[in-house]
């Protein structure tokens, strides 16, 4: 019997009642420090992009809405981490970056993508200032290879670039309580970083940076070390967050809760060769700044038009769950196809993201979409899905 | 986690118990099936009247990551549908001997049903795994 990961489902996205992945086929992935701690847990474990990594511990849904109600904690050790520093690391940093890095002062974060001479996002990442000329970049663990060969590839003057991502681990404490958690660990900490900002604090003995940031739409942190500090980091948030009662979540929380932020997966909603444009992130592409890869092409999208845009649904009554690659039809035409999808434990309703034409992007259009032949009727709808009440 | 295997009941490798009554099964997934689904979102069940040969997908059942398909242990018509399954999925996870079946089968031809496996064989194939 083939085994299957639930995250590399090619259509028509089926697994096997029970999936086992076999000795040799974790042999090869890559692990994080936690992954015993994981195991020791009772975590399923499951393959994504090369690592070996939690996708639940006591359910997707359960784990979902600790995050949203109260706090969880996620192992994010897999992600990539490079440091950047030197004189003109800001500008190189701007002419490789679509967010003006000018606009990042020092204790700031910024969201921004690193994208091809096609325009196409290589990645999606987020820079965190910590000195002038000293920049922390968290990059998805599925691109750390041909992020660092690129940015390398284009290397000038004095900026170092060094990939760090063996060294260097990483935690997401996210929900209302997460706050209140992170000053259980480091006194005063939740005070001196407001949103999006970046500081160096200390759990214990253990140096960390705290940056307010996250991929689930609540309040939270992440949580930045040295990888041999990762195990006593892991134990010491979950001891200070048991009172608050504190739920270690996975990679398949982490997607339903991003999903429904329509936070984009790069894979999904962003790759080589769909622009930042077409996937509703021009916020964060600065076309009035000079020259970056990509800049040309998406100004000419900017002055034409997009074939195709980004479109956020709600699938309407009990439908099957709405997945990846399935078609976007109108009229039992095909239009489109969904990039992400799945039921929304917050909103109990099957939820997705897709791209279609663009005449037919508009909220409030009437959508089918076509699971086992048979086509389901959804919504275009406004992003985020989930508002907080 | 030890699953329960009901001793009266039969089971496929794929993990589908069927119980008989004459020439009437009614068939769901197994405990062992539900927790390694976990939160089970939607079921998909067979239309009534439809005729399949053993082996055919004729169900299938969602969780939150994915969907599974459920295979039709012997050949026969569907003669009932658990509707409940509807609105209430989580029966399967909640009790997926009892208010989680699934749909009943009037069996074609009663040899197919010894194929199937007992309690004892399904067991030894869950401790292999």
């Amino acid at each position: 019997m083939s085994v299957r990961s639930p995250f590399n489902l090619t259509p028509p996205n089926r697994c096997p009642k029970v999936a086992r992945m076999s000795e040799t086929a974790t042999q090869n992935l890559k692990r994080t420090p936690l992954c015993d701690a994981h195991q020791r847990l009772g975590a399923r474990m499951v393959e994504f992009g090369g690592w070996l990594m939690p996708v639940q511990y006591t359910g997707i849904i359960e784990e979902h809405l600790a995050v949203r109600q109260n706090v969880g904690v996620f192992d994010i050790s897999h992600m990539g981490e490079f440091w950047v520093s030197g004189a003109g690391a800001e500008s190189w940093l701007n002419s490789l970056l679509t967010n003006d890095v000018r606009k990042c002062e020092s204790g700031r974060a910024q969201y921004t993508l690193l994208c091809n001479e096609r325009g196409g996002a290589i990645d999606d990442l987020i820079i965190y200032r910590i000195e002038s000329e000293k920049f922390l970049l968290i990059v998805n663990a599925g691109n750390i290879e041909r992020d660092f060969a690129w940015m390398q590839s284009h290397l000038s003057g004095d900026v170092t670039l060094d990939n760090y991502s063996e060294r260097m681990s990483a935690l997401a404490l996210q929900g209302p309580k997460a706050a209140a958690v992170l000053d259980a660990l480091a006194a005063g900490a939740s005070q001196r970083s407001g949103h999006f900002g970046v500081g160096m604090e200390r759990v214990g003995d253990i140096p960390i940076f705290a940056a307010r940031t996250g991929y689930t739409g609540e309040d939270g942190f992440e949580l930045i070390c040295d990888a041999a500090n990762a195990e006593k980091l892991w134990s010491a948030v979950l001891t200070a967050g048991a009172p608050f009662g504190i739920k270690p979540c996975g990679l398949g929380a982490r997607d339903t809760l991003r999903l429904e932020m329509c936070y984009p997966l790069h894979g999904h909603e962003l790759s080589e060769e769909i622009t930042p444009l077409e996937a509703g992130l021009g916020m964060f592409v600065a076309l009035d700044k000079e020259q970056f890869f990509g800049k040309d092409v998406m100004v000419a999208q900017k002055q034409n038009g997009l074939a195709r845009r980004l479109i956020a649904f709600k699938m309407q009554g009990k439908t099957p769950p709405p997945r990846a690659h399935y078609a976007i039809a109108v009229g039992g035409k095909k239009v489109g196809e969904v990039t992400s999808g799945s039921l929304s434990p917050s909103l109990s309703i099957g939820i997705g993201m897709g791209f279609v034409e663009t005449a037919l992007a508009k909220v409030g259009t009437q959508i089918e979409v076509e699971i086992r032949d048979k086509f389901y009727g959804a919504m275009i709808e406004k992003k985020p899905l989930y508002k907080k009440a | 986690m030890t699953s329960k295997v009901p001793k009266n009941l039969k089971y496929t490798e794929s993990h589908e118990w069927i119980s008989v009554k004459g020439d009437t099964v009614t068939i769901g997934i197994t405990d062992h099936a539900q927790h390694e689904l976990n939160d089970i979102v939607y079921v998909e069940l067979p239309p009534v009247k439809e005729t399949y040969e053993a082996g055919d997908e004729c169900a299938v059942v969602e969780s939150v990551k994915a969907a599974s398909d459920i295979y039709a242990p012997v050949a026969g018509e569907i003669v009932e549908v658990n509707n409940d399954l509807d609105t209430k999925p989580e029966l399967v996870n909640e009790d997926p001997y009892g208010k989680g079946w699934m749909f009943k089968i009037k069996v074609r031809d009663n040899s197919e049903l010894e194929e199937l496996l007992s309690a004892e064989e399904y067991e030894e194939q869950l401790t292999e795994s």
